[in-house]
C-alpha cells in the first residue's frame, strides 16, 4: 500500500533456447495509471507480463510489484493482483457462476456469494448464470475475464490483449469500465494491438523485440519519434506506393483505405524524394501530424531494417 | 463460510470444481464405470469356465484291483478323459509337452500293496498348468474320486483304511506354472488393476487438461499452493478408487461368490496408500505431459507393467529374475498381495504387513517427486 510505484523492476530478462526473447525491462509505474504495452507479435510482451505476475521467473533482472519482491514474494503479490490471459482461460465446462465462486474461494473472499451474485448483475449475465463458459460468445467471455480477475479487488491488473477479437462498442465499453477502475487507484498495465486504444493509457511502451524501444504519453511517444507524414489521395495510389517504397528518403508507405501515408524521419531528404511526384499533380499531397499507427509502422520497418 | 481455514477452502474450492468437470465429462464418467464392469465380466466368465473331459494318460505300474477302481473313478467324474496309457514318465512328459494330454496320472508300483498295508500310497497327477484355470476343477475332483472308489473296495478288514486321512495321497504336480491361479484369484488382482488405470490415467489426464487449455496459467497466477492444487485433484479420485473397488467386490460377490473373508475395514486403509500411490504418480506423470495424448500415453507405460509383472495375469513367482526386480518396484504388486491376502486368505494386519509397508514408502516417495515436479511457473 505503501509504495508509490506499483511496478518497478529493471533489467528484466528471460532467456528461452539460448536466446533472450525479453531484455534488460526497465519499468516504473506509479499506482492509479494506465500503462499500454504496444508491440508487434512476439516482441515479449506476454513473457513481461508473465514476469511481472510471477508465473515466470526471471533470468536476470528483478524488483518489486506492489512493493513485494518479484523474486522471493511472487505469493504475496499474487494475491493482490489480477491477471487477464492473452487466451481466455476460465473453465470452459463450468457455468459462469461457478467460475466466479471458484476464483472467490480460492482467493478466500469473505461474502462470496454477495460478491459473485454483484459480478453477475453488473456484468448483466445474471439470467445466464448457470450457462456453460464454453458456450459464451467472445466478447461475453472477455468482460467475464475481466470481472473474475477484478472480483478480488486487486490493487493492480494485468491485463493481456484484452480486447482483442471485440466489437467496437464492446471494446468502448471495456476501456470505459478501465478507466472506472484506474479512477479507484487500481494500476493497470494493459497490452494491445490496436492503436486506437493507446491514446486511452496514460502512458504507453513500446517494445520490440524484447527491448523496450520508446515510452512515455502517447503523444510523447508520437513527437519522439520524429516523423514527418504525408497523405496523398486520388490515382492509382497502389502504383504510386510501389514507385515510392524503394525511394531514400522514405522510409514506409502504408495504404489507408483511400489514401496513403508516407512517412520519414529526414523530412528534408522525404520531401526531395516526393517532389516529382508531387509536380505530376496527378495525387493531391497534404502534411498531416503522424499517427500512432505510423510511428508503430515505422519502429517495426526499421527493427526489421537492423535485424 | 468465513470461519473455513483458507487453505481448506481453497482445496475444496479445486475438489468442487473437479467434481462438477467429471459430472460434466460423460466420456471419462462412463469409463470410471464400464471399465470395471466389462472388465470383471470378461475375466469373470473367462475363468469360469469349467472343461471338462480333459485329455489324460496313464501310467500304470500296478495291477491290483484298486487301480482299476482309481482309473474308473477318474473316468466317471467327466474331467478326465483316459486317451491312453504309456509305459515310461519321459513318454508322458512328451505328451504334455506336446500338448497332447492335460494329465498325466501314474499309479506307482506296489500301490495295491502299500495301501492294504495302510501305506497311503502315492497317486500322482502331473499336470499341465499353463492354463490354471483349465484344471482347476479336475484337480478338485481327483481326491474326491480316489477316496470314494476305494471306498467300495476297502471293506471287510480293510474297513479301518477308509478313516480320514485318505487312503491315498494324490500328489499334484502342477508343471510350468506353480502358483496355479483360480477364478477368485482374479478379483483381487481386478481391483489393484483397475484402481492403477483409472487412477494414473485420470489423475495425468486431470492436470494435463489444464495446461492444455491454458487455464494452467489462471491457476498459477492464483494464489494457491501446489499442494493444495494436488490434494484438491486427488481427494475427489480417492472417492472414486473407493466407490470403484467396493463396487467391484460386490459384484464378484454376487455373480462369483467370491469369498470376503478378512476385515473389509483393513482392506479401506490399505487402499488409501495404494490409490494415492496411484494418484500421486498420475500427477507426477502430468507434470511431463505437455498435452493430453503424452499424458495417456505415459499413463500406459505405468498400466502395462502393472498388469503384465504384478502377478495379476502371471503368478509372480513364475516369472524370470529380472521381471520380479521390476514387478517389485510397483505399488500394484504390493496391493494385489494385500488384496488377496485380506479377501482369500483372511489377513489380517501382521499377515499383510510386510507388503503393506512398501506401499507407504510408494505413498511418501511419489508424493514428495510430484510436489516437486509439479511447476509452480510456466517455465
Ligand atoms: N515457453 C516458451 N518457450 C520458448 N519460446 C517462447 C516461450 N514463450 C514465448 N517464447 C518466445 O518469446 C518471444 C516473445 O513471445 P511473447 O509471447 O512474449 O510475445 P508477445 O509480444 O506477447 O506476442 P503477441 O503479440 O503475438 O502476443 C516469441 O518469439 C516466442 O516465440
Ligand atoms: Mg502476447
Amino acid at each position: 500500500m505503501t509504495a508509490e510505484l506499483a511496478i518497478d523492476v529493471s533489467g528484466l530478462t528471460k532467456i528461452y533456447g539460448g536466446r533472450a526473447v525479453v531484455e534488460g525491462i526497465d519499468l516504473q509505474v506509479p499506482r492509479g495509471k494506465i500503462y499500454g504495452f504496444v508491440g508487434a507479435n512476439g516482441s515479449g510482451k506476454t513473457t513481461t507480463i508473465r514476469m511481472l505476475c510471477g508465473l515466470i521467473k526471471p533470468d536476470r533482472g528483478g524488483g518489486t510489484c506492489l512493493g513485494h519482491d518479484l523474486l522471493t514474494e511472487s505469493a504475496t503479490i499474487k494475491a493482490h493482483l489480477g491477471y487477464m490471459t492473452q487466451k481466455f482461460s476460465y473453465w470452459d465446462d463450468l457455468s459462469i457462476r461457478e467460475n466466479l465462486a471458484f476464483v472467490a474461494d480460492i482467493f478466500g473472499l469473505d461474502r462470496a456469494k454477495e460478491r459473485v451474485d454483484t459480478a453477475l448483475e453488473r456484468l448483466g449475465l445474471t439470467a445466464r448464470a448457470e450457462q456453460l463458459v464454453g458456450t459464451l460468445s467472445g466478447g461475453w467471455r472477455q468482460r467475464l475475464a475481466l470481472s473474475a480477475a477484478t472480483l478480488h479487488e486487486p490493487e493492480m491488473l494485468l491485463l493481456d490483449e484484452p480486447t482483442s477479437g471485440v466489437d467496437p462498442k464492446s471494446r468502448l465499453e471495456f476501456w470505459d469500465e478501465i478507466h472506472h477502475l484506474a479512477a479507484d487507484g487500481i494500476t493497470v498495465l494493459v497490452s494491445t494491438h490496436y492503436m486506437d486504444e493507446t491514446a486511452r493509457c496514460h502512458e504507453i511502451i513500446f517494445m520490440s523485440e524484447g527491448h523496450i524501444i520508446t515510452s512515455g504519453t502517447a503523444a510523447n511517444v508520437v513527437a519522439h519519434a520524429g516523423l514527418m507524414t504525408w497523405a496523398v489521395t486520388g490515382g492509382d495510389l497502389v502504383a504510386l506506393m510501389e514507385k515510392l517504397k524503394p525511394l531514400s528518403g522514405v522510409d514506409t508507405v502504408a495504404a489507408f483505405g483511400d489514401n496513403l501515408h508516407v512517412s520519414g524521419t529526414d523530412g528534408a531528404a522525404l520531401e526531395n524524394a516526393i517532389a516529382p511526384y508531387k509536380a505530376e499533380k496527378i495525387h493531391q499531397w497534404r502534411e498531416i501530424p503522424p499517427t500512432m499507427e505510423d510511428v508503430f509502422i515505422h519502429y517495426m520497418a526499421k527493427t526489421k531494417g537492423d535485424g | 463460510m468465513a470461519g473455513l481455514f483458507p487453505a481448506l477452502r481453497r482445496m475444496r474450492a479445486i475438489m468442487v470444481k473437479e467434481f462438477t468437470q467429471l459430472r460434466r465429462d460423460k466420456t471419462t464418467f462412463a469409463m470410471i464405470i464400464l471399465i470395471p464392469v466389462i472388465q470383471l465380466l470378461l475375466f469373470g466368465y473367462a475363468i469360469n469356465t469349467d472343461p471338462k473331459h480333459l485329455p489324460t494318460a496313464l501310467l500304470v505300474r500296478d495291477h491290483s484291483v484298486f487301480s482299476r477302481s482309481i482309473v474308473s473313478a477318474l473316468e466317471e467324474s467327466d474331467y478326465f478323459k483316459i486317451i491312453g496309457s504309456v509305459r515310461s514318465r519321459a513318454q508322458g512328459e512328451l505328451l504334455l509337452r506336446q500338448d497332447a494330454v492335460q494329465f498325466v496320472v501314474t499309479i506307482p508300483e506296489h500301490f495295491g500293496r502299500d495301501l492294504v498295508r495302510g501305506h497311503r500310497p502315492e497317486l500322482l497327477i502331473e499336470a499341465d498348468a499353463t492354463d490354471p484355470v483349465a484344471i482347476g476343477s479336475a484337480l478338485e475332483a481327483v481326491q474326491g474320486a480316489a477316496a470314494g472308489a476305494l471306498g467300495h473296495d476297502l471293506t471287510g478288514p480293510l474297513a479301518h483304511l477308509r478313516a480320514t486321512p485318505s487312503p491315498v495321497d494324490v500328489r499334484v504336480h502342477r508343471l510350468y506354472n506353480p502358483e496355479g491361479f483360480t477364478r477368485y484369484n482374479i478379483v483381487p488382482g481386478l481391483i489393484a488393476v483397475i484402481l492403477t488405470m483409472t487412477g494414473v490415467m485420470m489423475t495425468a489426464l486431470a492436470m494435463t487438461r489444464e495446461r492444455e487449455r491454458g487455464t494452467m496459467e489462471t491457476l498459477l497466477a492464483m494464489p494457491v499452493h501446489p499442494l493444495e492444487v494436488m490434494a484438491g485433484k486427488i481427494l475427489p479420485y480417492v472417492l472414486i478408487g473407493y466407490i470403484q473397488s467396493f463396487f467391484i467386490i460386490f459384484v464378484a460377490e454376487l455373480l462369483f461368490n467370491v469369498p470376503v473373508l478378512g476385515s473389509l475395514w483393513l482392506l479401506s486403509a490399505s487402499l488409501v496408500a495404494f490409490i494415492a500411490c496411484n494418484l500421486a504418480l498420475g500427477f507426477t506423470l502430468s507434470a511431463s505431459a505437455e498435452n493430453q495424448t503424452q499424458a495417456i500415453q505415459m499413463s500406459i507405460m505405468v498400466i502395462l507393467p502393472a498388469i503384465l509383472l504384478s502377478g495379476f495375469l502371471f503368478p509372480f513367482r513364475g516369472m524370470p529374475e529380472w521381471a520380479q526386480i521390476v514387478g517389485s518396484a510397483l505399488p500394484t504388486t504390493y496391493f494385489i498381495r494385500i488384496a488377496r491376502g485380506i479377501l482369500l486368505k483372511g489377513n489380517g494386519l501382521v499377515e499383510i504387513w510386510p507388503n503393506l509397508w512398501p506401499l507407504f514408502v510408494f505413498m511418501v516417495v511419489i508424493t514428495l517427486v510430484s510436489m516437486k515436479r509439479y511447476r509452480r511457473t510456466l517455465d
